[in-house]
């Protein structure tokens, strides 16, 4: 459904997107992860016909970024990263516009926005500036799918949105799949990747990976060691100070550990934070997340 | 058709919800054309005078008299030597001393002449050229109708008429003016800032990854500003008719729609400014700098161009303002019809077609 062959871009200087080349099925639901400036922005805005690439090419449904932008623009539904709606418009006001805009009526696809839009409906005489994060996000994917797009690329949807509505959020995207759109969703939300059917993991403008969270993950010949104690910043300092750590990273209420060459235990770490008095200490060695296998991929690059 | 339509309607929503917006529109155009009403003046009203009679007799209080009761002149202390004028001036509120000298009615009828001293604080040049002037003309006036016979050797007396003006009122010059400015500020800025605001909210993205071409994005907002231009432009007219006093001798349509051309082109300029700028504040920096300075300066409203230097009188060839100034004049001053302004007219069409043409063209598909 898409197909990036090669594709670069910079601003000025500085490469924004390196000579990636990605695929997209028909159907699937696909994350591009990566940290803010990674490249996410500019390759979803070649993909929108928004910018022209340097370099390489790339089809959406079989239609060029380049030359084909017009009819691109009717099967495409994009919602940008900052909420980009009409403030002063009423709920109701900004939906019948960006309908009439593609060309249809609110009624027309009402079937298909009808499980985001009901949410919402209560407040649609309300002034799209005046509604909470979520139900901004709400409004946007709803102008986003009015036009029932064949592809739908959301540009960091769920960022300053709070942990429901961001839960719910993908699950609309899933029934969505469901109906049969493509969706190219990217997110610095490691735990979304895990949501996605396959994902590329994307730093510095530069493809890292691409499959899916499951097989990255599995793919990871790392042994992670997940650590936690009463003193947390501490913790993290003694764990970088020991001569055989390689990488030590918060993850939420624990540290994430990997030894040179994964050649420690964890009877190993006990003993030594034992020795350096730390209180409630649990040590246990767990399965790869995703997070991890990004850090790792990270540190490597650098 | 359909999209346009809901594209106009969306910015009406624009225009009537942002309370600053209305203002600029309909607040400012109203109060400058009342600031511009009273304080641009080229005629003078109730300057303070003094007088030093030192002759006391009926001819001088008959001149003194008519001075005081033309409605220009307020007499404000009567001297008694001459040390007090340079003082009284210092002050500030006297702007003109006259001085009579002693037997002044007598030496008049014996021998024909007299003589009167006109003293003016020439600090501010404008005002002291026109008191004098004034002051001169009802003094020539009362010598010519109490002695008719009086015959000065080798006379010339140039009778003066100010055609389309006759009481040289500055509504007359202004009005026309200030319409052009108006119309040119709030059109061409109010279109440039509605559209990079939409480039800085974000929401130009969303319309340019939709099916509207630029055409209907373009059409979308010149059209609402339009209709409102109009009534401004409306509006405009009948408070210089009405307030201040100034005829409409010619077609009142042709008028308007030599108006509407105005506000298309200064429409398509904003566009056209638009395209250029990134955010708002250059959108309205360029538009106050850019066109009112020289809209004020070289069109013609307040300095004539024909005393400009030439370099400056070539470039006021470029600004719109002035075919706008010389046609409304020709029209409402001297009621002329399209015959006689049908170059100036051709000249806006060329400007507005050359703006639209380069604005669809610059007019940015993507973003960058």
């Amino acid at each position: 459904m898409i197909k990036i062959n090669q594709i670069s871009k910079s601003y000025n200087e500085n490469q924004a997107v390196k000579k990636i080349s990605l695929k997209v099925n028909e159907g699937e639901l696909f994350g591009l992860i990566g940290p803010d400036g990674a490249g996410k922005t500019t390759l979803m805005r070649i993909l929108t016909t928004l910018l022209l690439p340097e370099s390489g090419e790339a089809k959406m449904d079989g239609l060029d970024v380049v030359n084909d932008f017009k009819k691109i623009r009717h099967i495409v539904g994009y919602m940008p990263g900052r909420f980009s709606l009409y403030q002063d418009l009423s709920v109701e006001e900004n939906l019948n516009f960006f309908a009439t805009v593609f060309g249809t009526t609110v009624q027309e696809n009402y079937d298909l926005i009808r499980d985001i839009y009901y949410q919402i409906e209560p407040f649609k005489n309300r002034r799209a500036g005046k509604l909470s994060g979520g139900m901004k996000q709400k409004l946007a994917l709803s102008c986003a799918l009015i036009h029932k797009p064949k592809i739908l690329v959301l540009d960091e949807p769920t960022t300053g949105v709070d942990a429901v509505s961001r839960k719910e959020f993908w699950e609309m995207l899933k029934k969505l799949q469901k109906k049969g759109i493509t969706i190219l969703v990217s997110t610095p939300y490691m735990d979304e990747a895990n949501l996605c059917d396959r994902v590329a993991l994307i730093q510095k403008g530069e493809l890292l990976n691409v499959d899916s969270p499951q097989r990255i993950t599995e793919k990871f010949p790392r042994r992670i060691i997940q650590i936690r104690s009463d003193e947390m910043y501490r913790l993290i300092n003694d764990l970088r100070a020991f001569e055989k750590a390689e990488s030590v990273f918060a993850f939420g209420q624990f540290v994430h550990f990997t030894g040179i060459n994964d050649d420690v235990e964890t009877n190993e770490l006990d003993i030594y934070l034992e020795k350096q008095n730390h209180n409630n200490i649990v040590v246990e060695e767990i399965s790869p997340g995703i997070e991890d296998v990004f850090m790792s991929m990270q540190s490597n690059s650098k | 058709m359909k999209q346009l339509k809901s594209f106009i309607k969306k910015e009406f929503f624009h225009i009537f919800r942002d309370p600053r917006t209305m203002l600029i529109l309909f607040g400012i155009p109203i109060a400058q054309l009342l600031i511009f009403g009273t304080v641009i003046k080229s005629e003078i009203k109730d300057v303070h005078i003094a007088v030093y009679d030192q002759s006391k007799d009926i001819t001088t209080q008959q001149i003194t008299n008519k001075i005081l009761s033309s409605g220009y002149f307020i007499l404000d202390k009567n001297l008694e030597n001459t040390n007090g004028i340079e003082d009284i001036f210092r002050k500030g509120k006297v702007k003109e001393v006259i001085v009579f000298e002693s037997n002044f009615g007598e030496k008049l009828k014996k021998e024909g002449k007299a003589n009167v001293q006109l003293i003016a604080d020439a600090s501010d040049p404008n005002t002291a050229r026109l008191v004098i002037s004034y002051t001169s003309g009802i003094i020539n006036d009362y010598i010519k109708k109490m002695y008719p016979n009086l015959q000065l050797p080798m006379q010339i007396q140039p009778e003066v008429r100010m055609y389309f003006n006759e009481e040289m009122k500055s509504a007359y010059m202004f009005v026309p003016g200030v319409m052009a400015l108006i119309l040119m500020l709030i059109s061409a800025m109010m279109t440039s800032i509605s559209i990079t605001r939409e480039k800085e909210l974000g929401t130009m993205e969303i319309l340019l990854v939709s099916p509207l071409r630029p055409a209907q994005i373009i059409i979308g907002k010149v059209i609402p500003y339009l209709m409102l231009s109009v009534a401004n432009a409306f509006v405009i007219v009948l408070i210089g008719n009405l307030v201040f006093g100034v005829p409409i001798t010619g077609s009142f349509i042709l008028l308007m729609l030599e108006t509407i051309l105005f506000i298309m082109m200064a429409l398509c300029l904003g566009i056209l400014i638009s395209t250029a700028a990134k955010n708002q504040m250059t959108a309205m920096f360029i538009s106050m700098i850019g066109l009112m300075l020289p809209t004020i300066i070289l069109s013609g409203f307040i300095y004539p161009i024909e005393n400009m230097p030439v370099v400056l009188q070539v470039i006021s060839h470029i600004m719109p303002a002035r075919y706008f100034v010389t046609i409304i004049r020709a029209i409402m001053l001297k009621g002329v019809g399209i015959l006689f302004v049908w170059k100036e007219t051709l000249i806006l069409i060329g400007m507005t077609l050359f703006f639209i043409a380069v604005s669809v063209r610059k007019f940015k598909i993507r973003l960058e």
